[in-house]
């Protein structure tokens, strides 16, 4: 995708989310420092393990974080506005409207009681106060939009009418309701079965080219990467390890952890032959090791690891990784 | 080679009822005359969507479901014809992991206890025998001996699944269902459990019926691959070349719908119209026909039967010789690329 000579229209810089026991004593920085920029027609892929901070991140993009998380720094620019510094009531006009979330599982984000035509139609009422026949009317084009057949009876239908396909393709809907600008996508095709996440991913993309669609895909999936995004951001504890385009990061990834990650998938074409697992766990947020996180699981870890913390070092190709190794090779970063 | 398990015309098919005194809605083929072997030492990967049969075809191989048709045989001897003993050499040489090791795992024992316990209820050992054969299982499958003594909850994901296949080694098995063994684990740990399985096997000549969503984790894992669809075998054959070049309009779109390993990865994408049918009224003829993009007028009314096509076994009007030789064109065009189609490697 072509990038553009403006602004992004959203820039993250160095972004901390802490998760703060009552005390104060226990402090899991579930989001450390994170820098990145999505531009409008763009797709970004974050990928992680579970525990590397992926889902805080979007919680904390649209701010609906639990009680115990604190955005302790950092900026979050949207469309020339600091999403760090607006009011709760500020954000109820973003939610839903400039930016909408798909979460992984359709039957938790529907509510069983409503019709699927008052679901739809919620947010256009909510956000442009539509009236509630303009809205349900909209609500009708919104399931065409997301080919569901016959969208004049399924209006007035309950959820649990539905199969598992089409209800994601529903919360879909609710998603670009209101036309927004940024669609922050939370595993959506987790719960689906393969010709049907096929289906949904080549409808997001047809959404994304229609209205212009900024997307974020969170998921642990490198596959989904692979074949919807422009740009990557892995995450291990909290951090962004690496960033840049999918096609450079895939064909020569520059942190150890990433490499290593594309080393353990199995591949279609390649089979019967070992793979390369990672030994030892994913640590523990809230008990970091010293020095680099993925340093205790990484092969290629030296002294230095284990004793400092490596900045994000910026590569001469555009992209960012958090490792000494990568000191080598470039200019020093800004961090 | 004889194989470990041998399945002949294999049916499940369930009542569904309307309401608790409401009389039959119908019969739900949940299995639908299946036939497949495993052999030893050797895996057989089952793929399909939701419904497909595969979770119940498991059932059926862990005694854990009757099969309503058709038989099992395992080394030889039908399962129905097993006097009491030989019931019970079934049902230790049959072991399975399942998909969420915090779900199979009770949180109340110590692994030691977890590991032993079918060894307990099945075979005479002293105790000091017992703890011998723990310690051998937790190294065999990499865990420290100290784990023993521990409760589940003190592991992670990827270590649970470890105990979870110690357990089911307990017995010297012969065959192990792995039913989706990995799908539950982060993505850094599941290569660690695919290693592990695939040494174990080299190592203990196990038999797997690996069942998982993850198409390049069945081939990755498998000699043979079964693919399956509202009950029915649609395609079987070698995991290599049936991944490479599937034959089966189904097997294609399935395989064309899983995700890529690399960005520069170009395939063709089928995405397949509508959802899979229900099973309580599957459409007539090939099952598949109201979502195929090769239909043709016979596929609504005949249901193809499995036919050898080459190295592989396909149900498939579009390999049907009569109908080619009927001079269906879309059958020729489709045949003529199947066999002139490259393979689908990636670049890398």
């Amino acid at each position: 995708m072509a990038v553009m000579a403006n602004r992004p229209l959203l820039e993250i810089d160095n972004l901390s989310t802490h998760y703060i026991s009552q005390q104060g004593t226990r402090v899991v920085r579930a989001v450390d420092d994170v820098s990145l920029r999505i531009n409008a027609g763009e797709t970004l892929g974050i990928v992680g393990e579970s525990g590397s901070g992926k889902s805080t991140l979007a919680l904390t993009i649209l701010r609906v974080l639990p009680p115990a998380a604190q955005i302790v720094a950092g900026s979050m620019m949207f469309e020339n506005e600091d999403l760090v510094r607006k009011s709760d009531n500020e954000m109820r006009h973003v939610r839903g409207k400039r930016i909408a979330m798909i979460l992984q599982d359709p039957m938790a984000s529907l509510n069983p009681l409503f019709t699927i035509g008052d679901q739809v139609a919620e947010p256009i009422r909510v956000h442009e106060g539509s009236r509630r026949a303009v809205a349900w009317q909209r609500a009708k084009d919104l399931l065409k939009a997301v080919r569901i057949p016959s969208p004049e009876t399924r209006v007035t239908q309950h959820p649990h009418e539905m199969s598992g396909g089409m209800r994601q393709r529903i919360v879909g809907a609710i998603g670009i309701s209101c036309e927004p600008r940024l669609l922050i996508a939370d595993e959506p095709t987790t719960s689906l079965d393969l010709t049907i996440q096929a289906q949904y991913l080549a409808l997001l993309r047809d959404l994304q080219r229609e209205h212009g669609l900024a997307l974020i895909f969170i998921t642990h999936n490198l596959g989904i990467v692979a074949r919807m995004c422009d740009q990557l951001a892995v995450m291990y504890a909290g951090r962004v390890v690496e960033y840049g385009p999918v096609s450079r990061i895939f064909n020569a990834p520059a942190h150890p952890y990433t490499e290593a990650l594309l080393n353990s998938i199995p591949r279609m074409s390649d089979s019967r032959k070992r793979l390369t697992a990672i030994e030892g766990q994913p640590p523990d947020l809230s008990a970091l090791p010293r020095g680099c996180a993925f340093a205790p699981r990484c092969p290629a870890a030296f002294d230095r690891c284990h004793k400092e913390t490596p900045p994000e070092f910026n590569l001469a190709d555009g992209r960012t990784a958090r490792c000494w190794l990568a000191s080598a090779s470039v200019q020093r970063g800004a961090a | 080679m004889m194989p470990v398990l041998e399945a002949a015309g294999l049916s499940k098919h369930f009542q569904a009822r309307r309401g608790i005194f409401g009389g039959s809605r119908g019969v739900v083929r949940a299995v639908d005359d299946i036939s497949f072997a495993i052999e030893s030492g050797r895996t057989l990967g089952v793929v399909g969507e939701s419904g497909c049969g595969k979770t119940t075809t498991a059932k059926l191989v862990l005694g854990l479901e009757e099969p309503t048709g058709g038989s099992i045989r395992f080394e030889g001897r039908d399962l129905h014809e097993l006097d009491t003993a030989g019931q019970r050499y079934y049902r230790k040489s049959v072991q399975a992991v399942f998909q969420d090791p915090y779900a199979s795992l009770s949180p109340r024992m110590r692994i030691s206890d977890i590991i032993a316990e079918p060894l307990v209820t099945n075979e005479v050992v002293s105790a000091s025998g017992v703890r011998k054969r723990v310690a051998e299982l937790l190294d065999l499958v990499g865990l420290a001996e100290r784990s023993a003594d521990l409760f589940p909850h003190e592991f992670s994901g990827g270590q649970r699944q470890r105990i979870a296949i110690a357990r089911a080694l307990a017995l010297s098995p012969k065959l192990i269902v792995l039913d989706e063994p990995v799908s539950a684990l982060d993505v850094s740990i599941r290569a660690q459990i695919l290693n592990l399985l695939r040494d174990l096997q080299d190592q203990l000549g196990l038999s797997y019926l690996f069942i998982a969503h993850d198409l390049a984790a069945v081939a990755h894992m498998s000699h043979t691959i079964v693919v399956m669809y509202l009950g029915k075998i649609v395609e079987m054959g070698d995991a290599q070349t049936l991944a490479q070049t599937p034959k089966h309009p189904y097997t294609e779109a399935l395989f064309s719908a899983a995700l890529p390993s690399h960005p520069d990865e170009r395939r063709e994408e089928i995405i397949l119209p509508g959802e899979v049918p229900s099973p309580l009224n599957p459409p007539a003829g090939c099952r598949f026909h109201p979502r195929c993009p090769h239909a043709m007028s016979v596929c609504g009314q005949q249901e193809p039967a499995l036919m050898q096509v080459e190295d592989r076994i396909v149900a498939c009007h579009l390999y049907d010789r009569t109908q080619r030789d009927a001079a269906t064109t879309a059958g020729i065009q489709f045949a003529e690329r199947r066999s002139s189609r490259a393979s689908v490697g990636s670049p890398s």
